[in-house]
Order: C-alpha cells, then sequence, then structure tokens
C-alpha cells in the first residue's frame, strides 16, 4: 500500500485562503477593541495588482517552447492588455497568418520586428506580411506543480 | 447642449466569435439560435450571399460541408462578458450609459459643443474597437430617435467612418430625414407606414413637419412623440423602451449593503418573477436571463466588484419555472463572498413574440400538451397574483440539475469566463 492511499486519523483542517484576513474580530476578552479593526476586511487581491484596466484585459494560455528563453512556457497564463499602445521591449499578442501568437516587439537596425525566444526562428520583419497587434502582454503566471 | 448618443455593436455576436477566432474575420459566419435550430446572427459577408436572419440552420448545411460558410451555436456567455465590456468602456466617456439590448447602448453626452463632440465620439468609436476588439458605429443626436437614425448612418453611409452626429435643425439632418423611409423609423410599423401614406406622409421628415397634435388626434401619443424626437424634441425616456420588446428589466436595490447569498438569492427570484410577468404580459418570449450585482460605487473604501452574466434559455419561454433556474444559475456563478453588494437585476433578453413561436420548433421539441400546460400554470399564478396581491403564489426553488441540455455542438470556447476555455496563443 501506498502513502497516498492512508487515511489520516485526524483530517487536517482545511488550509486558510491567502491573504489572511488582517484582523478577525476584538484582540481576546479585555473588552478593547483590536487596533487593526479599522483594517478589517481588506485584502490583497491580485487582480488589483495585475489587473490594471479589466474591460480591455483578456486571459491566454500559452502552447509551444519558443518563447522559454523570455521566460514564457507552456501552459503559462498570459495578461492580454488591448489598451496599451505597443513599444519595442514590449512582448505581444500578435495576428501572424491569422494565427494568435505571442512574440516580442524588436527594433534590429530601425527595422521593426516580431522575435521570439529561440533562434530556431527567425525574426519576422513588420515591413512586408500581414500582421495585426491583438495586445500587450502585461504579465505572465506560471505555476509550478506542487 | 444635451446629446444622446447610441453605440451599436457590428454583427455583435459574430465580431465576438472573431475576437478570439481571427480566421473567421473576412468570411461569411452566421451564429444559430438555441439548439441550433435557425441563423440569429450574421456577418456583412453571409447577409452578401442571400442568407435572412431566420434561415433554418440544416438548409445552410450544404456550403458548411463545402467550408463556403461558418456556423457556430450562440455562446451567450461569451456574449454577455464582450457586452459588459464594451458598456465598460462606454463608462469611461460618460456617466450614464444605459444598456438598451445586449448590444446597444445609449450614452449621454452633455455639455459639449460641436467641434469637441465630434472628437469625443470619435476616440470612443475607436476606443470600444481597441479595447475590446467589437466594431461600432456611434449615432449621436438630441434625441433617441434621431441617434437611431444617425447610428444607421453611421452605418450605412461609408463617409461617416462610423460616427455620425445630426445637430437639430442642420441641412444635415434635414437631408438625411428626407432620405429616410418612414419604416426605417424607430418605432414606425408597416400598419402605421401604409396608413400615413394615405395622408401623403412618406419620408421621415414629412412625419417630422406634420402637426403633432394631428398625429396624435389620428394615430396616438406614441407616434406623436416619435414625431417631436424627429424635430429634436426629446420626449423618450429609457422607461418608455424597455416596452420596446427588446428586452425586459427589473432591478432594484436591495435597500441595504448585503453580502447574504440568500438573502440575495431571494431577490434576484422576485425580480427574476417581476420579469417573467411582465413578458407574459406583452405576449412574449425570452431567448436568455441576465443576471448581475453592483456594489456600491459611491463606497470606494469598499472592495468593488460588480459582475453580470448572461445564460441561454433551452428554448424560448415565458415560464417563470424556467426562468428563475436560469437567472439562479447565473447568481450562483457570478456571486462572491467578501463584497458587500447593493443592488441586483435580472434582464431578459432577445424576446420574441409568443406568436413567432414556430421558430423554436425547430429549437427543442416540446410538446403541445406540455406547452399549454405551462401556459396555464401561468395564467393562473399571474391571475392569483392580480387579484389577491404580488406575491400570493411564489415559486419554491427548482430541482437543482433538472433537464438543462442544450444542443451546442458549434459553440466556441467562453473565452473570457471559463479557465478551461481560454483562448490558445501560440509560441511558435
Amino acid at each position: 500500500m501506498t502513502l497516498v492511499n492512508l487515511i489520516p486519523a485526524h483530517p487536517e483542517p482545511p488550509p486558510l485562503a491567502l491573504p489572511h484576513p488582517l484582523a478577525l474580530g476584538r484582540a481576546g476578552l479585555s473588552g478593547f477593541p483590536s487596533p487593526a479593526q479599522d483594517y478589517e476586511g481588506r485584502t490583497l487581491d491580485l487582480n488589483e495588482r495585475l489587473v490594471k484596466r479589466p474591460s480591455a484585459t483578456f486571459f491566454m494560455s500559452v502552447t509551444g517552447d519558443s518563447m522559454e528563453r523570455l521566460g514564457i512556457h507552456e501552459g503559462d497564463l498570459l495578461l492580454v492588455d488591448r489598451s496599451l499602445e505597443p513599444r519595442p521591449g514590449h512582448i505581444l499578442v500578435a495576428l501572424i497568418d491569422g494565427e494568435i501568437t505571442v512574440k516580442r516587439y524588436e527594433l534590429r537596425g530601425k527595422v521593426p520586428c516580431l522575435c521570439s525566444g529561440n533562434p530556431r526562428y527567425a525574426p519576422i520583419p513588420l515591413v512586408d506580411i500581414e500582421c495585426q497587434v491583438w495586445g500587450v502582454v502585461r504579465s505572465v503566471i506560471h505555476e509550478y506543480p506542487v | 447642449m444635451s446629446m444622446i448618443g447610441l453605440v451599436d455593436c457590428n454583427s455583435f455576436y459574430v465580431s465576438c466569435e472573431r475576437v478570439f477566432q481571427p480566421r473567421l474575420c473576412g468570411v461569411p459566419v452566421g451564429v444559430m439560435s438555441n439548439n441550433d435550430g435557425c441563423v440569429i446572427a450574421l456577418s456583412n459577408e453571409l447577409k452578401a450571399l442571400g442568407i435572412k436572419m431566420g434561415t433554418p440552420a440544416f438548409t445552410l448545411q450544404p456550403l458548411v460541408r463545402s467550408g463556403q460558410i461558418h456556423l457556430l451555436s450562440s455562446n451567450y456567455e461569451l456574449y454577455g462578458d464582450m457586452s459588459q465590456r464594451v458598456q465598460a468602456v462606454l463608462e469611461e466617456f460618460s456617466p450614464t450609459v444605459e444598456p438598451y439590448s445586449i448590444d446597444e447602448m445609449f450614452v449621454r453626452f452633455d455639455g459639449f459643443a460641436h467641434a469637441p463632440l465630434l472628437e469625443h465620439a470619435r476616440q470612443l468609436h475607436h476606443k470600444v474597437r481597441r479595447f475590446t476588439g467589437i466594431p461600432v458605429c456611434v449615432g449621436v443626436a438630441p434625441t433617441r430617435t434621431l441617434a437611431k437614425l444617425a447610428n444607421r448612418a453611421a452605418k450605412k453611409i461609408p463617409a461617416y467612418q462610423g460616427v455620425c452626429i445630426l445637430h437639430a435643425g442642420s441641412a444635415e439632418t434635414r437631408n438625411l430625414l428626407q432620405k429616410t423611409e418612414l419604416g426605417d423609423v424607430w418605432g414606425v410599423g408597416r400598419r402605421l407606414v401604409e396608413r400615413l401614406a394615405l395622408m401623403g406622409i412618406k419620408s421621415a421628415w414629412d412625419l417630422a413637419q406634420a402637426n403633432p397634435k394631428e398625429i396624435r388626434r389620428r394615430f396616438s401619443v406614441t407616434l406623436e412623440r416619435t414625431a417631436q424626437e424627429l424635430r429634436g424634441v426629446p420626449c423618450i425616456e429609457m422607461i418608455d423602451l424597455d416596452e420596446a420588446r427588446q428586452r425586459i428589466m427589473t432591478s432594484r436595490s436591495f435597500g441595504k449593503l448585503t453580502d447574504d447569498l440568500d438573502e440575495i438569492r431571494e431577490a434576484t427570484r422576485q425580480y427574476g418573477q417581476r420579469s417573467a410577468e411582465k413578458l407574459r404580459r406583452q405576449n412574449g418570449l425570452a431567448k436568455a436571463v441576465l443576471v448581475f450585482l453592483k456594489t456600491n460605487p459611491h463606497r470606494q473604501d469598499l472592495s468593488q466588484y460588480s459582475p453580470s452574466l448572461v445564460l441561454e434559455l433551452p428554448r424560448p419561454t415565458a415560464d417563470s419555472r424556467e426562468i428563475l433556474h436560469a437567472a439562479g444559475l447565473a447568481l450562483e456563478r457570478i456571486y462572491r463572498k467578501g463584497y458587500l453588494y447593493q443592488k441586483g437585476g435580472v434582464m431578459l433578453l432577445d424576446l420574441i413574440g409568443a406568436d413567432r413561436q414556430q421558430l423554436s420548433l425547430l429549437d427543442t421539441p416540446q410538446s403541445d400538451a406540455e406547452r399549454q400546460r405551462s401556459q396555464k400554470l401561468m395564467d393562473v399564478m399571474d391571475t392569483l397574483n392580480r387579484r389577491m396581491g404580488r406575491d400570493t403564489v411564489k415559486l419554491g426553488m427548482p430541482t437543482p440539475g433538472a433537464a438543462w441540455h442544450l444542443r451546442c455542438a458549434h459553440r466556441s470556447d467562453r473565452s473570457t469566463t471559463r479557465w478551461d476555455e481560454l483562448p490558445k496563443v501560440r509560441a511558435l
């Protein structure tokens, strides 16, 4: 029998969702209000941090490995903001030949290009292809297997 | 100067699909009704093939198989979310945005001079497209009826580039009114067109010039209002529009800020019930239900969360049980603990007249006996509630997991509302 099949005699209490609320009530029995009481209900919200403009923000999931060197792995979650003006250095979601593709926007010399993080894929100069910017990637969420 | 804009999303359902499936751009695409019965939304390319709204989907199968056209099941969850995004962008431009249907919104523009107003409307036109991916047309005018006409012009006349502003009494407005047939004026039905033609009233301009008292005497207050609006005198308010059969909305504040799901559920059921009553009174059927919640936007010290969700009904219906069931499911999905909600509402969407039920025969087979039973039950309920006071008869909770199966073989991913259906982006 493997460990996984063992049923613990005392089931662990369910883990508290992070982030914890800063205060859960009054301090002890003394009758003094907790000084943290004013901050009750205030939690850290990842949406607030990562999603600057909800109406223009879309989530996408990555397939393929060409962007690994730039820190974007297969299965990662991209937060794409359509409200941003693309600038060189930005990671972009672009439509290339009708496919939704993630690339890095770079200037090679004076030629704007879409580049991948893998030398196997040549940079695509923006002058001679049908390409449309879909949005700018604001962040990448990489979840580890735990 | 008080002006009102109508923002109308171009081929909305198809446009939503195209945002996440760029290969559908520029090709003929249609979206089908519940259970893939008939075509309810068409791209311009599909219209150009001579295909009409309401065409039974099975008659188009040869074209689908040969790859000439694409037909998709309706994906109301996606459309509802995209509609909310469009509304959110509009709210950056105006404090007053009133959704009129899932793809049309009225926006108030007050206190602009001519030139800045045009610039403002162009910006809005551009930003909605960029932020959400949905192309829109914008019509701005002193009244809703004129705004609707302006919107139509923005859509049909390429020179406007999607934005048309009509000022009361301008040569441009006059010109457009003279060219507009009465049948294309908002709220003027076919029968009215015939009767008005007998009086020599043929164009929108003729109606605007007609004697309002005369119109009122021979027709109705409603038509008099339309005539006034065409002259630039506002007299149709949002509340009148709900009657126009496009949607039915019941929305109220909870009376206090609450995060209690039971309380909110009870309120939602009441709103749903009320909406269903209104629907039956106008002898209509709804195809989809929208539920929304709102926190108090004036309490910036509290976390804000104002979700909404559209669920499609298994078939067009006016049965409170089906409507409340859908509303309940939608509420469960959008409700999150930890927020204090101020307000909620239930909107019935995509209404059709009960006399157009034959369309839905293609959708889901529902036996005549079943339909009659449902109608009888609802009649009794409405009568009792009318005679003995509201809420004399209420519906209990429906059994969870009751038959709620839809055929939606060609539904695209719910790209913005489900974690496991996110759009894929290629890193190649």
